[in-house]
């Protein structure tokens, strides 16, 4: 579960491209232009190696961290079927995770390096994760519509040009379409249920439809920046485009269950077939990513006391082969 | 190893017990996974290389091919095969398990909700006529 892209702007200022041989980027953007993925050991411009590294290790945290308002709801999930299928559901997450990590890890930063970020908060996840998953009606509106929504980055992105970010990403969408239709059949029992059940998810949509107009990003700055990342196939689709099939493909949803969405002014304009709606608050976007959310802090904090807790464990798995002696006397 | 010898009883192939055996894994286009495709045997790893091109390059479409020593590979056992086991009611971990436009067309006939994909289906429905 992944947003789009945060592309680093602080380096809009300087090319990226400064002080790389000309020749090796011109072959280099041409094999990416021919379709061709470039893999871990071919040459490849600096800034192409920082951006990558930058966006793949944020999607392994969102996996992550993205378990957490979930996996609180396994002891609480209605019925032993849902149990089941949400602690599968927790458990792909995680593995989503490690794929991606193991990715990051080809560009040559280590997984010590990204999870030290991730704690000490250098390191960013996916925004909606900052929010706290009230109901079971959250848990419903999260697997359906935040996992639809990342579907749609994770299969524009699979068309990318890195080999490894590409792999993974197929089988992780392929893992996905479990999720989705899990979380489509959830919201689906309680906008069809009793009064009370409609409610829930209903208020669940309310709280959750501005994370998820969030969740691909502020409209981008087409900054010289962007254009050389999407030319280079690390960004695929702007912020903007990407909201667009989301909300193409999953408002007409939404209103087949006779659900409604707080915004007055959602609607389709007919004649350019793009979606009007009202831009969500991207002062708070920046607030929330930048620690200041209802969450950040538990999420982090449940991630370093699992570190801390595991180190021990980590330490004697590197020396499988030394016996630990507990002194007599 | 024990190796064939010599009538004077020397060991002739005594030299291929510094040899080992390379795994070979072979990638048909470039951004695909590589895939396991055999063994060759080779003095080092260059030589694996050469050997590979050699019996698995030379007649298929190839992009890139890998060596790994077998000594390195880890493995299960097929003695385990129980780990690999699932059970059939394990179902809710399948997309094709959830299915709930019953649920929705109901609550829609039942709530005066249009049904969006009715025209078309309708539509469909006239052409087979």
């Amino acid at each position: 579960m992944y947003g789009n892209a945060q592309i680093d702007e602080k380096q809009k200022s300087k090319s990226l491209t400064e002080g790389e041989d000309p020749d090796k980027l011109a072959e280099f953007e041409a094999r990416i232009t021919g379709g061709e993925k470039i893999e871990p050991k071919d040459w490849m411009p600096k800034a192409y190696r920082k951006q990558l590294i930058r966006m793949i290790e944020q999607h392994a945290h969102s996996e992550i961290i993205g378990a957490l308002p979930e996996g609180t709801w396994i002891t609480r999930a209605p019925g032993f079927r849902r149990k089941l299928a949400l602690m599968a559901k927790v458990q792909d997450e995680v593995g989503h995770g490690q794929l991606l990590y193991s990715a990051a890890e080809t560009l040559g930063k280590t997984r010590e390096d990204m999870l030290n970020d991730l704690i000490s908060g250098k390191s960013k996840y996916s925004n909606v994760f900052n929010y706290p998953a009230m109901t079971w009606g959250d848990t419903a509106i999260i697997a359906w519509l935040i996992d639809a929504g990342a579907i749609i980055n994770q299969v524009t992105n699979s068309k990318g040009s890195y080999g490894p970010y590409c792999r993974a990403l197929e089988r992780i969408c392929s893992e996905e379409s479990f999720h989705l239709k899990y979380g489509h059949d959830n919201v689906v029992y309680l906008a069809t249920g009793t009064p009370q059940q409609r409610e829930l998810v209903q208020d669940a949509l309310n709280r959750w439809w501005q994370p998820i107009m969030h969740f691909h990003g502020p409209p981008d700055k087409m900054s010289e920046h962007t254009v050389v990342l999407m030319k280079w196939k690390v960004k695929m689709a702007t912020n903007d485009e990407m909201r667009q099939r989301f909300l193409d493909e999953y408002v007409p949803k939404i209103w087949d269950l006779g659900l409604t969405i707080p915004d007055p002014k959602l609607k389709k304009n007919e004649s350019t077939g793009e979606w009007e709606y009202t831009e969500p608050d991207w002062e708070e976007f920046k607030r929330v990513i930048n620690g200041d959310g209802p969450c950040n802090k538990e999420r982090l904090q449940v991630r370093r006391w699992a570190e801390e807790r595991g180190a021990w464990v980590r330490r004697a798995l590197m020396r499988a082969e030394q016996k630990y002696t507990v002194p007599l006397a | 190893m024990n190796l064939p010898a010599n009538e004077d009883g020397k060991e002739i192939l005594g030299s291929l017990e510094e040899w080992e055996t390379f795994e070979v894994f072979h990638q048909k286009k470039r951004g695909e996974q590589h895939v396991h495709v055999g063994i060759v045997h080779a003095a080092g790893p260059d030589m694996a290389l050469i050997m590979a091109k050699e019996a698995f390059g030379r007649r298929r479409q190839t992009a890139n091919l890998w060596v790994v020593r077998s000594s390195a590979v880890s493995a299960t056992s097929y003695d385990d095969q129980d780990i690999f086991e699932t059970t059939p009611e394990k179902t809710y971990r399948e997309a094709s398990d959830y299915y709930c436009m019953d649920k929705i067309r109901k609550y829609q006939q039942e709530h005066g909700i249009k049904d969006r994909k009715e025209d078309r289906r309708k539509k469909k429905e006239e052409k087979t006529k």
